[in-house]
Protein backbone atom coordinates (compact mmCIF):
# COMPACT_ATOMS: atom_id res chain seq x y z
CA UNK A 1 0.00 0.00 0.00
CA UNK A 2 1.15 3.53 -0.85
CA UNK A 3 0.29 6.20 1.70
CA UNK A 4 0.87 9.94 1.57
CA UNK A 5 0.20 11.95 4.73
CA UNK A 6 0.32 15.73 4.85
CA UNK A 7 2.69 16.07 1.91
CA UNK A 8 3.74 19.64 1.14
CA UNK A 9 5.92 20.89 -1.67
CA UNK A 10 6.69 24.48 -2.65
CA UNK A 11 8.73 25.69 -5.61
CA UNK A 12 9.87 29.23 -4.89
CA UNK A 13 6.66 31.04 -3.95
CA UNK A 14 4.42 28.47 -5.64
CA UNK A 15 2.95 26.06 -3.08
CA UNK A 16 2.09 23.10 -5.30
CA UNK A 17 1.20 20.49 -2.70
CA UNK A 18 -0.43 21.81 0.47
CA UNK A 19 -1.06 18.76 2.58
CA UNK A 20 -1.86 15.81 0.34
CA UNK A 21 -3.37 12.74 2.03
CA UNK A 22 -3.89 9.72 -0.19
CA UNK A 23 -3.85 5.93 0.09
CA UNK A 24 -3.54 3.45 -2.73
CA UNK A 25 -4.28 -0.16 -1.82
CA UNK A 26 -2.18 -3.06 -3.13
CA UNK A 27 -3.34 -4.21 -6.57
CA UNK A 28 -5.53 -1.13 -7.01
CA UNK A 29 -5.55 1.13 -10.04
CA UNK A 30 -5.78 4.70 -8.78
CA UNK A 31 -6.15 7.57 -11.23
CA UNK A 32 -5.30 11.07 -10.06
CA UNK A 33 -7.12 13.79 -11.99
CA UNK A 34 -6.77 17.53 -11.81
CA UNK A 35 -6.08 20.57 -13.93
CA UNK A 36 -2.76 21.37 -15.53
CA UNK A 37 -0.20 22.65 -13.06
CA UNK A 38 -1.98 21.32 -9.98
CA UNK A 39 0.97 19.15 -8.97
CA UNK A 40 -0.09 15.70 -10.16
CA UNK A 41 3.35 14.87 -11.56
CA UNK A 42 5.02 16.30 -8.45
CA UNK A 43 2.88 13.93 -6.42
CA UNK A 44 4.16 10.74 -8.04
CA UNK A 45 7.70 12.09 -8.33
CA UNK A 46 7.60 12.64 -4.57
CA UNK A 47 6.79 8.97 -4.04
CA UNK A 48 9.76 7.97 -6.21
CA UNK A 49 12.11 10.41 -4.50
CA UNK A 50 12.62 12.45 -7.69
CA UNK A 51 11.19 15.42 -5.81
CA UNK A 52 11.84 15.87 -2.10
CA UNK A 53 8.73 17.01 -0.21
CA UNK A 54 9.09 19.92 2.22
CA UNK A 55 6.90 18.17 4.79
CA UNK A 56 4.80 15.05 5.22
CA UNK A 57 5.39 11.32 5.17
CA UNK A 58 5.22 8.94 2.23
CA UNK A 59 5.29 5.22 2.90
CA UNK A 60 5.14 2.11 0.75
CA UNK A 61 4.01 -0.97 2.66
CA UNK A 62 4.53 0.98 5.86
CA UNK A 63 8.17 1.88 5.14
CA UNK A 64 9.27 5.49 4.71
CA UNK A 65 10.33 5.94 1.06
CA UNK A 66 13.33 8.04 2.10
CA UNK A 67 14.84 5.32 4.28
CA UNK A 68 16.36 1.95 3.45
CA UNK A 69 17.96 0.52 0.32
CA UNK A 70 17.17 2.90 -2.53
CA UNK A 71 17.97 0.45 -5.35
CA UNK A 72 15.74 -2.22 -3.87
CA UNK A 73 12.99 0.34 -3.39
CA UNK A 74 13.17 1.64 -6.96
CA UNK A 75 13.37 -1.94 -8.23
CA UNK A 76 9.74 -2.33 -7.17
CA UNK A 77 8.60 0.49 -9.48
CA UNK A 78 8.04 0.98 -13.17
CA UNK A 79 7.22 4.34 -14.67
CA UNK A 80 5.81 5.56 -17.95
CA UNK A 81 6.84 9.18 -18.42
CA UNK A 82 4.67 11.76 -20.13
CA UNK A 83 7.07 12.26 -23.03
CA UNK A 84 8.29 8.68 -23.07
CA UNK A 85 11.75 9.66 -21.77
CA UNK A 86 13.39 7.04 -23.97
CA UNK A 87 17.18 7.21 -24.19
CA UNK A 88 17.98 8.63 -27.63
CA UNK A 89 21.37 6.99 -27.92
CA UNK A 90 20.16 3.43 -27.27
CA UNK A 91 18.19 1.18 -29.64
CA UNK A 92 14.64 0.34 -28.66
CA UNK A 93 15.42 -3.09 -27.21
CA UNK A 94 18.16 -1.68 -24.97
CA UNK A 95 15.72 0.97 -23.74
CA UNK A 96 13.20 -1.72 -22.84
CA UNK A 97 15.82 -3.98 -21.26
CA UNK A 98 17.75 -1.14 -19.61
CA UNK A 99 17.22 -2.45 -16.10
CA UNK A 100 18.01 -6.01 -17.20
CA UNK A 101 21.37 -5.05 -18.68
CA UNK A 102 22.86 -3.54 -15.52
CA UNK A 103 22.60 -3.45 -11.76
CA UNK A 104 21.12 -6.06 -9.45
CA UNK A 105 18.64 -7.36 -12.07
CA UNK A 106 21.36 -7.86 -14.71
CA UNK A 107 20.77 -10.77 -17.05
CA UNK A 108 22.78 -12.22 -19.96
CA UNK A 109 22.47 -10.00 -23.04
CA UNK A 110 20.63 -12.59 -25.15
CA UNK A 111 18.08 -13.22 -22.40
CA UNK A 112 17.59 -9.48 -21.81
CA UNK A 113 16.98 -8.99 -25.53
CA UNK A 114 14.50 -11.87 -25.63
CA UNK A 115 12.59 -10.37 -22.70
CA UNK A 116 12.62 -6.96 -24.39
CA UNK A 117 11.25 -8.41 -27.63
CA UNK A 118 8.55 -10.25 -25.68
CA UNK A 119 7.55 -7.03 -23.84
CA UNK A 120 7.48 -5.18 -27.16
CA UNK A 121 5.18 -7.88 -28.50
CA UNK A 122 3.01 -7.45 -25.39
CA UNK A 123 2.47 -3.80 -26.24
CA UNK A 124 1.75 -4.58 -29.88
CA UNK A 125 5.14 -3.89 -31.46
CA UNK A 126 7.00 -6.35 -33.68
CA UNK A 127 10.59 -7.47 -33.26
CA UNK A 128 11.48 -5.32 -36.28
CA UNK A 129 11.44 -2.19 -34.10
CA UNK A 130 13.88 -3.67 -31.57
CA UNK A 131 16.99 -2.39 -33.32
CA UNK A 132 15.62 1.00 -34.31
CA UNK A 133 16.44 4.19 -32.44
CA UNK A 134 13.59 5.94 -30.56
CA UNK A 135 13.78 8.95 -32.91
CA UNK A 136 12.77 6.65 -35.80
CA UNK A 137 9.44 5.82 -34.16
CA UNK A 138 6.10 7.67 -34.13
CA UNK A 139 4.77 9.22 -30.92
CA UNK A 140 2.37 6.33 -30.34
CA UNK A 141 5.11 3.76 -30.86
CA UNK A 142 7.41 5.63 -28.48
CA UNK A 143 4.67 5.57 -25.84
CA UNK A 144 4.34 1.81 -26.31
CA UNK A 145 8.10 1.32 -26.03
CA UNK A 146 8.05 3.36 -22.85
CA UNK A 147 5.21 1.19 -21.56
CA UNK A 148 7.22 -1.92 -22.43
CA UNK A 149 10.18 -0.49 -20.49
CA UNK A 150 7.96 0.26 -17.50
CA UNK A 151 6.82 -3.37 -17.30
CA UNK A 152 10.05 -5.07 -18.42
CA UNK A 153 11.23 -5.96 -14.91
CA UNK A 154 7.67 -6.90 -13.83
CA UNK A 155 7.40 -4.25 -11.11
CA UNK A 156 4.91 -4.41 -8.25
CA UNK A 157 3.96 -0.75 -8.65
CA UNK A 158 3.60 1.14 -11.93
CA UNK A 159 3.17 4.89 -12.38
CA UNK A 160 1.74 6.29 -15.59
CA UNK A 161 2.23 10.03 -16.12
CA UNK A 162 -0.21 11.34 -18.73
CA UNK A 163 -0.08 8.12 -20.79
CA UNK A 164 -2.29 9.37 -23.64
CA UNK A 165 -1.16 12.98 -23.97
CA UNK A 166 -0.41 13.88 -27.57
CA UNK A 167 -1.93 10.73 -29.03
CA UNK A 168 -4.88 10.49 -31.40
CA UNK A 169 -8.10 9.05 -29.89
CA UNK A 170 -7.59 5.60 -31.39
CA UNK A 171 -3.99 5.30 -30.20
CA UNK A 172 -5.06 6.71 -26.82
CA UNK A 173 -7.69 3.96 -26.61
CA UNK A 174 -5.06 1.33 -27.47
CA UNK A 175 -2.74 2.62 -24.71
CA UNK A 176 -5.61 2.75 -22.19
CA UNK A 177 -6.60 -0.83 -22.97
CA UNK A 178 -2.98 -1.98 -22.73
CA UNK A 179 -2.53 -0.32 -19.35
CA UNK A 180 -5.72 -1.89 -18.00
CA UNK A 181 -4.81 -5.35 -19.33
CA UNK A 182 -1.24 -5.21 -18.08
CA UNK A 183 -2.17 -3.96 -14.63
CA UNK A 184 -4.82 -6.67 -14.32
CA UNK A 185 -2.65 -9.53 -15.57
CA UNK A 186 0.41 -8.49 -13.53
CA UNK A 187 -1.63 -7.76 -10.41
CA UNK A 188 0.36 -4.56 -10.04
CA UNK A 189 -0.59 -1.48 -8.08
CA UNK A 190 -1.02 1.39 -10.53
CA UNK A 191 -1.16 5.13 -10.14
CA UNK A 192 -2.06 7.03 -13.29
CA UNK A 193 -2.05 10.77 -13.74
CA UNK A 194 -4.26 12.19 -16.42
CA UNK A 195 -6.87 14.78 -17.31
CA UNK A 196 -8.24 12.62 -20.11
CA UNK A 197 -11.62 11.42 -18.83
CA UNK A 198 -11.74 8.54 -21.34
CA UNK A 199 -8.51 7.24 -19.79
CA UNK A 200 -9.95 7.65 -16.30
CA UNK A 201 -12.98 5.48 -17.09
CA UNK A 202 -10.85 2.89 -18.90
CA UNK A 203 -8.06 2.55 -16.34
CA UNK A 204 -9.34 3.45 -12.88
CA UNK A 205 -10.60 1.38 -9.98
CA UNK A 206 -10.53 4.51 -7.85
CA UNK A 207 -10.21 8.19 -8.68
CA UNK A 208 -8.69 11.03 -6.67
CA UNK A 209 -9.01 14.65 -7.65
CA UNK A 210 -6.14 16.99 -6.82
CA UNK A 211 -7.07 20.63 -6.59
CA UNK A 212 -5.40 23.60 -4.90
CA UNK A 213 -2.67 21.35 -3.53
CA UNK A 214 -4.99 18.91 -1.76
CA UNK A 215 -6.98 15.81 -2.58
CA UNK A 216 -10.41 17.30 -3.15
CA UNK A 217 -12.34 14.05 -3.59
CA UNK A 218 -11.54 10.36 -3.77
CA UNK A 219 -13.76 7.36 -4.43
CA UNK A 220 -14.51 4.47 -6.78
CA UNK A 221 -14.68 5.39 -10.46
CA UNK A 222 -18.32 4.30 -10.51
CA UNK A 223 -19.17 6.99 -7.94
CA UNK A 224 -17.37 9.77 -9.79
CA UNK A 225 -20.37 10.98 -11.78
CA UNK A 226 -22.45 11.25 -8.61
CA UNK A 227 -19.72 12.63 -6.37
CA UNK A 228 -21.78 15.64 -5.38
CA UNK A 229 -18.60 17.72 -5.42
CA UNK A 230 -18.95 20.78 -7.68
CA UNK A 231 -15.20 20.79 -8.43
CA UNK A 232 -15.21 17.16 -9.57
CA UNK A 233 -18.41 17.73 -11.48
CA UNK A 234 -17.00 20.72 -13.35
CA UNK A 235 -13.77 18.90 -14.13
CA UNK A 236 -15.20 15.63 -15.42
CA UNK A 237 -17.69 17.43 -17.62
CA UNK A 238 -15.13 19.94 -18.83
CA UNK A 239 -17.23 23.00 -18.03
CA UNK A 240 -15.63 26.42 -18.35
CA UNK A 241 -17.84 27.80 -15.58
CA UNK A 242 -17.86 26.59 -11.99
CA UNK A 243 -15.75 26.83 -8.86
CA UNK A 244 -12.49 26.04 -10.72
CA UNK A 245 -11.21 29.22 -12.38
CA UNK A 246 -10.82 28.74 -16.12
CA UNK A 247 -7.90 31.16 -16.21
CA UNK A 248 -5.15 30.03 -13.84
CA UNK B 1 24.49 53.37 -0.28
CA UNK B 2 22.74 50.54 1.55
CA UNK B 3 21.16 49.44 -1.72
CA UNK B 4 24.61 49.22 -3.36
CA UNK B 5 26.02 47.25 -0.45
CA UNK B 6 23.01 44.90 -0.54
CA UNK B 7 23.56 44.30 -4.27
CA UNK B 8 27.23 43.67 -3.69
CA UNK B 9 26.44 41.30 -0.81
CA UNK B 10 23.88 39.43 -2.87
CA UNK B 11 26.41 39.07 -5.67
CA UNK B 12 29.10 37.74 -3.33
CA UNK B 13 26.64 35.34 -1.70
CA UNK B 14 25.53 34.13 -5.12
CA UNK B 15 29.13 33.56 -6.19
CA UNK B 16 29.96 31.67 -2.99
CA UNK B 17 26.82 29.55 -3.35
CA UNK B 18 27.78 28.72 -6.95
CA UNK B 19 31.30 27.76 -5.86
CA UNK B 20 29.81 25.59 -3.11
CA UNK B 21 27.47 23.82 -5.53
CA UNK B 22 30.30 23.18 -7.98
CA UNK B 23 32.56 21.91 -5.17
CA UNK B 24 29.81 19.56 -3.96
CA UNK B 25 29.24 18.32 -7.52
CA UNK B 26 32.98 17.73 -7.97
CA UNK B 27 33.19 15.86 -4.67
CA UNK B 28 30.20 13.74 -5.56
CA UNK B 29 31.71 12.89 -8.96
CA UNK B 30 35.02 11.84 -7.41
CA UNK B 31 33.28 9.83 -4.69
CA UNK B 32 31.61 7.65 -7.34
CA UNK B 33 35.09 6.68 -8.56
CA UNK B 34 35.48 4.34 -5.60
CA UNK B 35 31.89 3.14 -5.31
CA UNK B 36 30.56 0.46 -7.65
CA UNK B 37 28.83 -0.17 -9.98
CA UNK B 38 30.98 1.12 -12.83
CA UNK B 39 29.65 1.48 -16.33
CA UNK B 40 32.50 0.27 -18.55
CA UNK B 41 30.55 0.58 -21.79
CA UNK B 42 29.72 4.23 -21.12
CA UNK B 43 33.37 4.86 -20.20
CA UNK B 44 34.57 3.26 -23.45
CA UNK B 45 32.07 5.29 -25.47
CA UNK B 46 33.24 8.48 -23.74
CA UNK B 47 36.88 7.60 -24.46
CA UNK B 48 36.04 7.23 -28.13
CA UNK B 49 33.92 10.38 -28.31
CA UNK B 50 36.27 12.63 -26.35
CA UNK B 51 39.58 11.14 -27.44
CA UNK B 52 39.52 9.53 -30.86
CA UNK B 53 36.94 11.81 -32.48
CA UNK B 54 38.75 14.92 -31.21
CA UNK B 55 42.00 13.99 -32.94
CA UNK B 56 41.26 15.81 -36.24
CA UNK B 57 40.42 19.13 -34.60
CA UNK B 58 43.35 18.83 -32.19
CA UNK B 59 45.74 17.94 -35.00
CA UNK B 60 44.66 20.79 -37.27
CA UNK B 61 44.74 23.35 -34.45
CA UNK B 62 48.22 22.29 -33.36
CA UNK B 63 49.59 22.08 -36.91
CA UNK B 64 48.55 25.59 -37.92
CA UNK B 65 49.56 27.05 -34.57
CA UNK B 66 53.02 25.47 -34.77
CA UNK B 67 53.49 26.79 -38.30
CA UNK B 68 52.32 30.30 -37.40
CA UNK B 69 54.51 30.29 -34.30
CA UNK B 70 57.59 29.47 -36.41
CA UNK B 71 56.83 32.36 -38.76
CA UNK B 72 56.24 34.78 -35.87
CA UNK B 73 59.45 33.82 -34.04
CA UNK B 74 61.47 34.06 -37.22
CA UNK B 75 60.20 37.52 -38.15
CA UNK B 76 60.27 38.76 -34.56
CA UNK B 77 63.69 37.28 -33.91
CA UNK B 78 65.05 38.97 -37.03
CA UNK B 79 64.74 42.29 -35.21
CA UNK B 80 67.63 41.32 -32.95
CA UNK B 81 69.36 38.74 -35.15
CA UNK B 82 67.86 35.76 -33.30
CA UNK B 83 66.22 33.92 -36.21
CA UNK B 84 68.09 30.73 -35.30
CA UNK B 85 66.05 30.15 -32.14
CA UNK B 86 62.93 29.14 -34.06
CA UNK B 87 63.21 25.36 -33.28
CA UNK B 88 63.81 25.93 -29.58
CA UNK B 89 61.01 28.49 -29.09
CA UNK B 90 58.51 26.50 -31.14
CA UNK B 91 59.28 23.42 -29.05
CA UNK B 92 59.07 25.15 -25.69
CA UNK B 93 56.08 27.26 -26.72
CA UNK B 94 54.09 24.31 -28.00
CA UNK B 95 54.92 21.86 -25.23
CA UNK B 96 54.81 24.14 -22.22
CA UNK B 97 51.98 26.44 -23.19
CA UNK B 98 50.22 26.44 -26.53
CA UNK B 99 49.76 22.69 -26.88
CA UNK B 100 47.89 22.11 -23.62
CA UNK B 101 46.00 25.43 -23.64
CA UNK B 102 44.83 25.25 -27.25
CA UNK B 103 43.90 21.58 -26.99
CA UNK B 104 42.08 22.39 -23.74
CA UNK B 105 40.15 25.23 -25.36
CA UNK B 106 39.30 23.13 -28.43
CA UNK B 107 38.06 20.34 -26.16
CA UNK B 108 36.01 22.92 -24.24
CA UNK B 109 34.45 24.01 -27.52
CA UNK B 110 33.88 20.53 -28.90
CA UNK B 111 33.37 18.26 -25.91
CA UNK B 112 32.10 20.50 -23.10
CA UNK B 113 29.38 21.94 -25.31
CA UNK B 114 28.37 18.51 -26.56
CA UNK B 115 28.22 17.00 -23.05
CA UNK B 116 26.25 19.96 -21.67
CA UNK B 117 23.74 19.95 -24.53
CA UNK B 118 23.25 16.18 -24.36
CA UNK B 119 22.76 16.01 -20.59
CA UNK B 120 20.62 19.16 -20.51
CA UNK B 121 18.36 17.70 -23.20
CA UNK B 122 18.16 14.49 -21.22
CA UNK B 123 17.13 16.51 -18.21
CA UNK B 124 14.38 18.51 -19.91
CA UNK B 125 12.98 15.38 -21.58
CA UNK B 126 12.89 13.55 -18.20
CA UNK B 127 15.53 11.01 -19.28
CA UNK B 128 17.53 11.78 -16.11
CA UNK B 129 14.43 11.05 -14.01
CA UNK B 130 13.93 7.87 -16.04
CA UNK B 131 17.50 6.80 -15.19
CA UNK B 132 16.74 7.20 -11.49
CA UNK B 133 13.53 5.17 -11.71
CA UNK B 134 15.54 2.47 -13.49
CA UNK B 135 17.82 2.25 -10.43
CA UNK B 136 20.71 3.95 -12.23
CA UNK B 137 22.50 6.87 -10.60
CA UNK B 138 22.87 9.67 -13.18
CA UNK B 139 26.21 10.74 -11.72
CA UNK B 140 27.58 7.23 -12.11
CA UNK B 141 26.08 6.63 -15.55
CA UNK B 142 26.58 10.06 -17.15
CA UNK B 143 29.09 12.15 -15.21
CA UNK B 144 31.79 9.79 -13.96
CA UNK B 145 32.47 8.01 -17.30
CA UNK B 146 32.80 11.33 -19.14
CA UNK B 147 34.95 13.06 -16.51
CA UNK B 148 37.21 10.04 -16.08
CA UNK B 149 37.57 9.51 -19.84
CA UNK B 150 38.41 13.18 -20.44
CA UNK B 151 40.97 13.21 -17.62
CA UNK B 152 42.72 10.12 -18.95
CA UNK B 153 42.56 10.85 -22.66
CA UNK B 154 43.46 14.55 -22.61
CA UNK B 155 47.17 13.99 -21.84
CA UNK B 156 47.30 11.79 -24.94
CA UNK B 157 45.56 14.45 -27.01
CA UNK B 158 47.93 17.10 -25.66
CA UNK B 159 50.93 14.86 -26.43
CA UNK B 160 49.69 14.37 -29.99
CA UNK B 161 49.01 18.11 -30.26
CA UNK B 162 52.53 18.93 -29.05
CA UNK B 163 54.11 16.62 -31.63
CA UNK B 164 51.95 17.86 -34.50
CA UNK B 165 52.53 21.49 -33.46
CA UNK B 166 56.29 20.97 -33.46
CA UNK B 167 55.95 19.24 -36.83
CA UNK B 168 54.03 22.27 -38.15
CA UNK B 169 56.89 24.50 -37.04
CA UNK B 170 59.40 22.05 -38.51
CA UNK B 171 57.66 22.09 -41.91
CA UNK B 172 57.53 25.88 -42.03
CA UNK B 173 61.09 26.10 -40.72
CA UNK B 174 62.56 23.72 -43.26
CA UNK B 175 60.36 24.39 -46.31
CA UNK B 176 59.79 28.12 -45.97
CA UNK B 177 62.53 29.55 -43.75
CA UNK B 178 65.46 27.46 -44.96
CA UNK B 179 66.39 25.58 -41.78
CA UNK B 180 68.33 22.34 -42.08
CA UNK B 181 65.99 19.49 -41.16
CA UNK B 182 68.48 17.50 -39.08
CA UNK B 183 69.70 20.58 -37.21
CA UNK B 184 66.09 21.68 -36.55
CA UNK B 185 65.20 18.32 -35.00
CA UNK B 186 68.44 18.19 -33.02
CA UNK B 187 67.83 21.66 -31.58
CA UNK B 188 64.28 20.74 -30.67
CA UNK B 189 65.33 17.53 -28.91
CA UNK B 190 68.24 19.18 -27.12
CA UNK B 191 66.20 22.04 -25.79
CA UNK B 192 63.19 20.17 -24.42
CA UNK B 193 63.46 18.81 -20.87
CA UNK B 194 61.46 16.00 -19.28
CA UNK B 195 59.80 18.49 -16.94
CA UNK B 196 58.42 20.35 -19.97
CA UNK B 197 56.73 17.21 -21.20
CA UNK B 198 55.48 16.21 -17.75
CA UNK B 199 53.96 19.65 -17.18
CA UNK B 200 52.30 19.54 -20.59
CA UNK B 201 50.66 16.17 -19.95
CA UNK B 202 49.67 17.10 -16.39
CA UNK B 203 48.02 20.25 -17.67
CA UNK B 204 46.18 18.11 -20.19
CA UNK B 205 44.76 15.89 -17.45
CA UNK B 206 43.60 18.88 -15.39
CA UNK B 207 42.07 20.61 -18.42
CA UNK B 208 40.28 17.42 -19.44
CA UNK B 209 38.82 17.08 -15.96
CA UNK B 210 37.63 20.69 -16.02
CA UNK B 211 36.17 20.47 -19.53
CA UNK B 212 34.09 17.35 -18.87
CA UNK B 213 33.09 18.41 -15.37
CA UNK B 214 31.75 21.75 -16.59
CA UNK B 215 29.74 20.06 -19.33
CA UNK B 216 28.19 17.64 -16.84
CA UNK B 217 27.60 20.28 -14.16
CA UNK B 218 25.79 22.73 -16.39
CA UNK B 219 23.91 19.94 -18.17
CA UNK B 220 22.67 18.45 -14.90
CA UNK B 221 21.64 21.89 -13.62
CA UNK B 222 19.97 23.01 -16.83
CA UNK B 223 16.68 24.87 -16.69
CA UNK B 224 13.63 23.80 -18.67
CA UNK B 225 13.07 24.24 -22.38
CA UNK B 226 15.22 25.01 -25.40
CA UNK B 227 16.40 28.24 -23.77
CA UNK B 228 17.56 26.30 -20.72
CA UNK B 229 19.55 23.88 -22.88
CA UNK B 230 21.09 26.76 -24.84
CA UNK B 231 22.01 28.63 -21.68
CA UNK B 232 23.54 25.53 -20.08
CA UNK B 233 25.62 24.87 -23.19
CA UNK B 234 26.88 28.45 -23.43
CA UNK B 235 27.63 28.71 -19.72
CA UNK B 236 29.49 25.41 -19.70
CA UNK B 237 31.84 26.45 -22.50
CA UNK B 238 32.49 29.89 -20.99
CA UNK B 239 33.12 28.41 -17.53
CA UNK B 240 35.36 25.65 -18.91
CA UNK B 241 37.43 28.11 -20.99
CA UNK B 242 37.92 30.52 -18.09
CA UNK B 243 38.75 27.76 -15.61
CA UNK B 244 41.20 26.18 -18.06
CA UNK B 245 43.02 29.49 -18.53
CA UNK B 246 43.04 30.13 -14.76
CA UNK B 247 44.26 26.60 -14.05
CA UNK B 248 46.94 27.04 -16.71
CA UNK B 249 48.29 30.08 -14.90
CA UNK B 250 48.31 28.28 -11.55
CA UNK B 251 49.95 25.16 -12.99
CA UNK B 252 52.57 27.20 -14.84
CA UNK B 253 53.29 29.03 -11.58
CA UNK B 254 53.57 25.69 -9.76
CA UNK B 255 55.80 24.00 -12.37
CA UNK B 256 58.09 26.77 -13.50
CA UNK B 257 58.34 29.48 -10.85
CA UNK B 258 61.82 29.12 -9.48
Amino acid sequence: MITLSGVHKTFGTNAVLRGVDLSVAKGESMVVIGGSGTGKSVLIKSVLGLVKPDAGIITVDGKDVNKGDRDAFLGRFGMLFQGGALFDSLPVWQNVAFRLLRGSLKKPKDLARAIAVEKLRRVGLGSDVADRLPAELSGGMQKRVSLARAIAAEPEIIFFDEPTTGLDPIMAGVINDLIREIVTEMGATAVTITHDMTSVRAIADKVAMLHAGKIRWTGPVGDMDASGDPYVDQFIHGRATGPIAAVR
Amino acid sequence: MIGSLASLGAGVLGLLAAIGRLAAFTGQTISHLVRPPFYGREFATALLQIGYFSLPVVGLTAFFTGGALALQIYSGGARFSAEAVVPQIVAIGMVRELGPVLVGLMIAARVTSSIAAEIATMKVTEQIDALVTLSTHPMKYLTLPRVLAATLVMPILVGVGDIIGIYGGFLVGTERLGFNAAAYLQNTADFLEPSDIVSSLAKGAVFGFIAALMGCYYGMNSERGAMGVGRATKSSVVAAAILILAANFLLTEAFFSA
